[in-house]
């Protein structure tokens, strides 16, 4: 009897690992079937290189160089910020922070993490949109710029919660020895423990950028999304998640267009794919 | 002889736990002292006064005197950085930073500032490593990471890394605990040279090695220094009755 329960309870379990397998296999099959379609009548580097996307004009232009450019820069942007914050914020956590105000900052770091994106989008739209107009005196406010800030507080919990782990599980004899031979606090995260931990710090840079790569509402609420390439991080930009959110509905299907929307999430797939295998690379090195 | 470190009635509390007892020891220049008992019995936690590295831990307190060259070093206006400049320590484990074996040992010169050129950096390293018989092994290999080394040649590594920043004392809590016998043998040979040039103190839990390698052996057991002596002596003739217990073997 009992026998019998676990037979059952190993398969079911066997199962459902083997439907998540299926389900991600049919996914990607159907993004590819519906994706490289488009190549039918467009080559691949005029897909990737082209300069201009007017995917309703007659006939249709899909050059998604200013959709990447601009993924490009937000994520760019959005790195710029995140990284150092959250790596030092990180370091603050792990190493300086008194016990109760540690708490307190996790606890703040968990709550910033489940702010739905669409929530933190609409927050940005009327609060940091009109900041950013203001401050640089920009004829709007929906910019790369608006979009990396606000980008940066996604990738943030990931960048700070990761590092931090990294930071705290390196051995505490390399901070004692480094303490030993007279090395200040500071000197001794600086070249001891920020070395120890980089393998696990990078993970975490990684897995935070990668997050914002695939965020699609909040960008699309305050990025512009004007499909044109940037030269700055002060003008509207389109990213290519954005792209596919705001035109999926309305392509027809079976159009050009409507592939071309496929092409651009195995794009996507493929950068978000590499990021996650770097972290990864990252991690394993760690252990 | 000179007493190169003192304590007068030295007491250690970790909380409300009393590590150290009245502790009374001189060291001197050019000696090797060893700390032996059984474990548990306040060992490291008297290797770390010197260094102050017991002020890391919450809630320690300390009562009494642990004079260095005459100095209070329990004194809070302490510079605990020129302190452990001054006292260097080797851990148990060896412990070489995730660096290369040319930034181990110059690690202790840069974090003091001072510009040193690459040339004099050079002259560290090497001399260093001759101090520690490991130049010939590692000349051609500085700067690949140190974590490839062996046991032996990192816990040497580590000794050479404090060479660096000529210190005054040698604090070794345990160094060959991690160590086979003739890496042991190899390393406590290693001391005997070393002794001419520093005050070397050594904590370990195996009395054949403080037999061995020291000039003067303390016993402590629960806190107390229960003997302090000439280590011939204390070996010959304990006049404790719980040093001859521990010596011969009653304790474990
Ligand atoms: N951080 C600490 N907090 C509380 N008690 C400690 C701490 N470190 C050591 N002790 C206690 O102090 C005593 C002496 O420890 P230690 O000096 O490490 O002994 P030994 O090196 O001789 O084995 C032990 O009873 C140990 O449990
Ligand atoms: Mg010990």
């Amino acid at each position: 009897m009992r026998k019998l329960r676990e037979f059952i309870i190993e398969k079911l379990v066997l199962l459902c690992g083997l439907a998540s397998i299926f389900f991600v296999v049919l996914i990607f099959l159907f993004l590819l079937r519906e994706g490289l379609a488009v190549f039918k009548t467009i080559s691949p580097s005029a897909f990737l290189a082209g300069k201009s996307w007017y995917p309703i004009s007659e006939p249709p232009q899909l050059g998604i160089l200013p959709l990447i450019l601009g993924s490009l820069v937000v994520t760019f942007g959005a790195a710029l910020i995140s990284i150092p914050i959250g790596v030092g914020c990180a370091i603050y956590i792990a190493e300086i922070a008194p016990k109760r105000l540690k708490e307190i900052l996790k606890a703040g770091i968990e709550l910033l993490a489940a702010i739905p994106s669409v929530v933190l989008g609409f927050i940005g739209m009327v609060t940091l949109v009109p900041f950013v107009k203001t401050v640089f005196h920009l004829p709007t406010g929906l910019t790369a710029l608006s979009g990396s800030i606000m980008l940066a507080f996604m990738a943030m919990p990931t960048i700070v919660s990761i590092a931090e782990d990294a930071l705290y599980s390196i051995p505490k004899t390399y901070k004692e020895g480094a303490l030993a031979m007279g090395a200040t606090h500071w000197q001794a995260i600086w070249r001891v423990m920020l070395r120890a931990a980089s393998s696990g710090i990078l993970a975490a840079i990684m897995l935070g950028i990668g997050r914002v790569i695939g965020e699609t509402m909040a960008v699309m609420m305050i990025t512009g999304n004007a499909a044109v390439i940037p030269h700055s991080l002060f003008v509207p930009v389109r990213t290519l998640t954005a792209t596919i959110a705001a035109e999926m509905g309305e392509a027809v299907i079976g159009s050009e267009h409507y592939f071309a929307l496929f092409a651009i999430g195995i794009v996507l797939f493929v950068i978000s794919f590499a990021i996650n295998v770097t972290a990864d690379l990252f991690l394993h090195k760690r252990q | 002889m000179t007493d190169k470190i003192v304590t007068k009635d030295l007491n250690l509390w970790y909380g409300g736990f009393h590590a150290l007892k009245d502790v009374n020891a001189a060291f001197q220049v050019n000696r090797i002292t060893a700390i032996i008992g059984p474990s548990g019995c306040g060992k490291s936690t008297l290797l770390r006064v010197f260094n102050r590295m017991n002020d890391l831990i919450e809630g320690v307190r300390t009562g009494g005197e642990a004079l260095i060259d005459g100095l209070d070093i329990l004194a809070p206006d302490t510079d605990l950085v020129a302190l452990r400049k001054k006292v260097g320590m080797v851990f148990q484990r060896p412990n070489p930073f995730p660096l290369s074996i040319y930034e181990n040992i110059v690690f202790g010169v840069r974090i003091r500032g001072a510009k040193v050129s690459r040339s004099e950096l050079d002259a560290i390293v090497e001399s260093s490593l001759r101090g520690v018989l490991l130049w010939d092994d590692l000349r051609d290999m500085l700067r690949s990471p140190a974590l490839r080394l062996s046991l032996e040649q990192r816990q040497r590594l580590c000794i050479a890394r404090l060479l660096a920043v000529k210190p005054d004392v040698l604090l070794m809590d345990e160094p060959c605990s991690a160590l086979d016998p003739q890496a042991t043998a190899r390393i406590e040979e290693l001391m005997r040279e070393l002794k001419h040039e520093y005050t070397i103190v050594i904590v370990t839990h195996n009395m054949q090695q403080a037999a061995r390698v020291s000039d003067d052996t303390g016993f402590m057991l629960l806190g107390e220094l229960i003997e302090f002596n000439r280590t011939e002596e204390l070996f010959a003739s304990p006049r404790d009755k719980r040093t001859e217990d521990y010596i011969t073997g009653r304790y474990g």
